[in-house]
């Protein structure tokens, strides 16, 4: 019973944790429909920049994962004015391409740098180990991540659905031309997002490096699991594939947990089942845009 | 009514061989005497070349967007490894076909899920697919040799005659043979009324439907014609390098491959050729100034074409020869890509 307690407590910890990573994703694919293969270059920026902090230049940990954010989100602000919009309009095969490319560069680029190995970030010493709560063994660094993408989650949910940006960022997404025409500075509100989407997966590929491994492949190996958040919850709104990341992250703890020679192949199944089955995501529209 | 007697020519006259297209492959024979000591190279871009011919066959005539076509060619390279390591079928050219029919039916068995949903869908399940297979790959490594990949195949000689020899000219011979005699049938097939069909479907799968055309099964047989193509390339580069490992199922094959056929140009066919030739020499260049960084300045080649634009490259990289052939022939150019807005 404790296993399983501990299994659960793992997978969201482990979904939270694809959900910041993936949720830029959602926006940028779900909602402005831009194929961006090239996410998790940004997460991957994010990681090793914290790691640069914290190993080489002795700063603290916490102090390293606000400068991850802003690291990716500025890269991805440059990126989204120089190269990104104009892909808005091309065909899905162009941004495959597009995509693609960066991926290639960013991770021929880490490896020149920083050298293919995986690399750890220095801990502080009270996010270490864990301990027992009703014979549950919990993981202290497991319970911080869950604690701080459940804030950001909150945080996200209330700034789309509450506040005047949220407001305008539907507003755009749902139909440009009729959103500039009411005033709405649209190329700004998608700069904006994709930069603050960009930033969140920095925080997540410096919170993921004890997690998930980073290294200069990283973008390669994670590609299909953001996708996968994505593809699966839909678009509609952040409650889709903040769902399909806690599924995803239970159930590949679980399955590796319980199946370990399956490997991967009970999630692709999963996928592939699902898409089928509901083309639009689990928690999708109806409506194909 | 009187549409039908033109359009029907029109499909004739542009079935008919050009010149050109006969000056290709007289060049491509004689590559063969002119570069005696680069045959293995040369056979590695005639398998790129076929493979790219099957992507092009969904992507530019049917429109189908795949990151997994390595799921094909993965497939037919460990059936033809597997087939020649337990020795079923010794003679080379019946595996090739028997390897190629194994990627056939996959590819049927798969089509009814592509052919659901829309592009993004597609990509997934398509990318999916190959992750799945590499995934299944790695579970049955005692059938497939895991990571080491598959060991010690002996490949008979072909026909019984044209034993494989360690310069790779009987490989490149047989590469080609296969490729020329496949590229005769890809095009054969897109010149038929089935082949336009495809292309009313790549433009408008709606209007395609209003007059007549099954899109849904014609995206079927063309899928699963693509996946031969892509059996038989994978069978190719296991009997010509005899071996077979992981990776021929991995990501970067079915991404490289995209690249390939975008810089040759898409729904003409001989963009995937000329896309092979000049992708393997890219790439040389590339390792020989950063052998371990190659991949960068390969990205940095696709950012490049998709900021500038496909039809536009292509328009630079015609506007020589159309020079020329404007000044001699005294005609409007023949040689024109249809570019396609395959999206």
């Amino acid at each position: 019973m404790t296993t399983l307690f501990t299994i659960l407590f793992d997978g969201v910890a482990y979904g939270m944790l694809l959900f910041v990573l993936a949720c830029g994703l959602a926006v940028t694919l779900g909602l402005m429909n831009f194929v961006n293969l090239a996410h998790g270059a940004f997460a991957m920026t994010g990681g090793y920049v914290c790691a640069v902090l914290v190993n080489n230049s002795g700063w603290p940990f916490f102090a390293g994962l606000p400068l991850a954010f802003v690291s990716s989100a500025l890269i991805g602000v440059v990126l989204e004015r120089a190269l990104y919009r104009h892909l808005y309009t091309r065909s899905h095969l162009d941004q495959v391409l597009f995509s693609v490319g960066l991926v290639f560069m960013s991770v021929a680029a880490v490896d020149y740098i920083m050298g293919s190995s995986r690399i750890f970030i220095k801990l502080p010493a009270a996010l270490e180990g864990q301990f027992d709560f009703f014979g549950v063994g919990i993981g202290r660094y497991r319970l911080m991540i869950i604690v701080i993408c459940g804030l950001l989650t909150v945080a996200l949910q209330l700034v789309l659905a509450r506040t005047r940006f949220g407001s305008r960022l539907r507003a755009a997404v749902d139909d440009p031309r009729a959103a500039s025409g009411l005033g709405i500075n649209v190329p700004q509100v998608f700069a904006f997002t994709f930069a603050f989407g960009c930033g969140l997966a920095g925080l997540g590929g410096a919170l993921s490096a004890e997690v998930l491994g980073l290294d200069p492949y990283f973008p390669l190996k994670f590609m299909i699991y953001f996708l996968i958040v994505v593809t699966v919850g839909g678009s509609s709104s952040i409650t889709g594939p903040f769902l399909a990341s806690l599924l995803l992250g239970i159930g590949d703890v679980a399955g590796k947990y319980y199946v370990p020679k399956m490997g991967p192949f009970v999630i692709y199944t999963i996928m592939i089942v699902i898409l089928i089955w509901r083309p639009n995501g689990l928690f999708g529209r109806t409506a194909t845009r | 009514m009187t549409a039908l007697p033109d359009l029907s020519s029109h499909a004739l006259a542009s079935a008919r061989w050009r010149p050109a297209e006969i000056v290709f492959w007289v060049l491509a024979l004689a590559c063969a005497f002119l570069f005696p000591s680069r045959y293995l190279i040369m056979t590695d871009i005639v398998r790129l070349a076929l493979f790219a011919l099957s992507l092009d066959l969904i992507l530019g005539y049917a429109g189908i967007v795949s990151l997994g076509h390595a799921a094909f060619f993965g497939v037919g390279a460990y059936s033809a490894g597997l087939m020649a390591l337990h020795g079923v079928i010794n003679e080379p050219v019946i595996a090739l076909v028997a390897a190629g029919l194994v990627a056939t039916v996959l590819g049927f068995l798969t089509s009814f899920l592509v052919i659901r949903g829309v592009d993004l869908t597609r990509l997934m399940v398509t990318l999916g697919i190959a992750l799945l297979l590499e995934a299944l790959a790695e579970r049955y490594s005692d059938i497939t040799g895991g990571t080491d990949g598959l060991q010690g195949i002996e490949m008979q000689p072909i026909l019984g005659h044209f034993a494989f020899d360690m310069f790779g000219k009987t490989g490149f011979f047989y590469s080609l043979i296969v490729l020329f005699v496949l590229f005769l049938l890809a095009r054969r097939v897109v010149h038929s009324p089935f082949g336009l069909s495809l292309r009313a479907i790549r433009n408008n799968p709606l209007r395609a439907a209003a007059i007549g055309v099954p899109v849904n099964r014609r995206l079927i047989a063309v899928y699963t014609l693509a996946a031969f193509y892509a059996g038989i390339s994978g069978a190719l580069f296991t009997q010509t390098t005899a071996l077979a490992s992981l990776d021929v199922f991995s990501f970067e094959r079915s991404a490289d491959l995209m690249l390939v056929l975008v810089i040759g140009g898409t729904g003409y066919l001989y963009g995937g050729l000329i896309g092979a030739v000049v992708f393997k020499m890219l790439q040389e260049f590339f390792s020989t100034i950063t052998p371990q960084y190659w991949q960068f300045w390969i990205g940095l080649v696709l950012v490049v074409i998709v900021l500038v634009g496909r039809a536009r490259i292509h328009r630079w990289a015609l506007w020589l020869p159309n020079l020329v052939i404007r000044q001699f022939a005294g005609r409007k150019a023949v040689v024109a890509i249809p570019e396609s807005d395959a999206s």
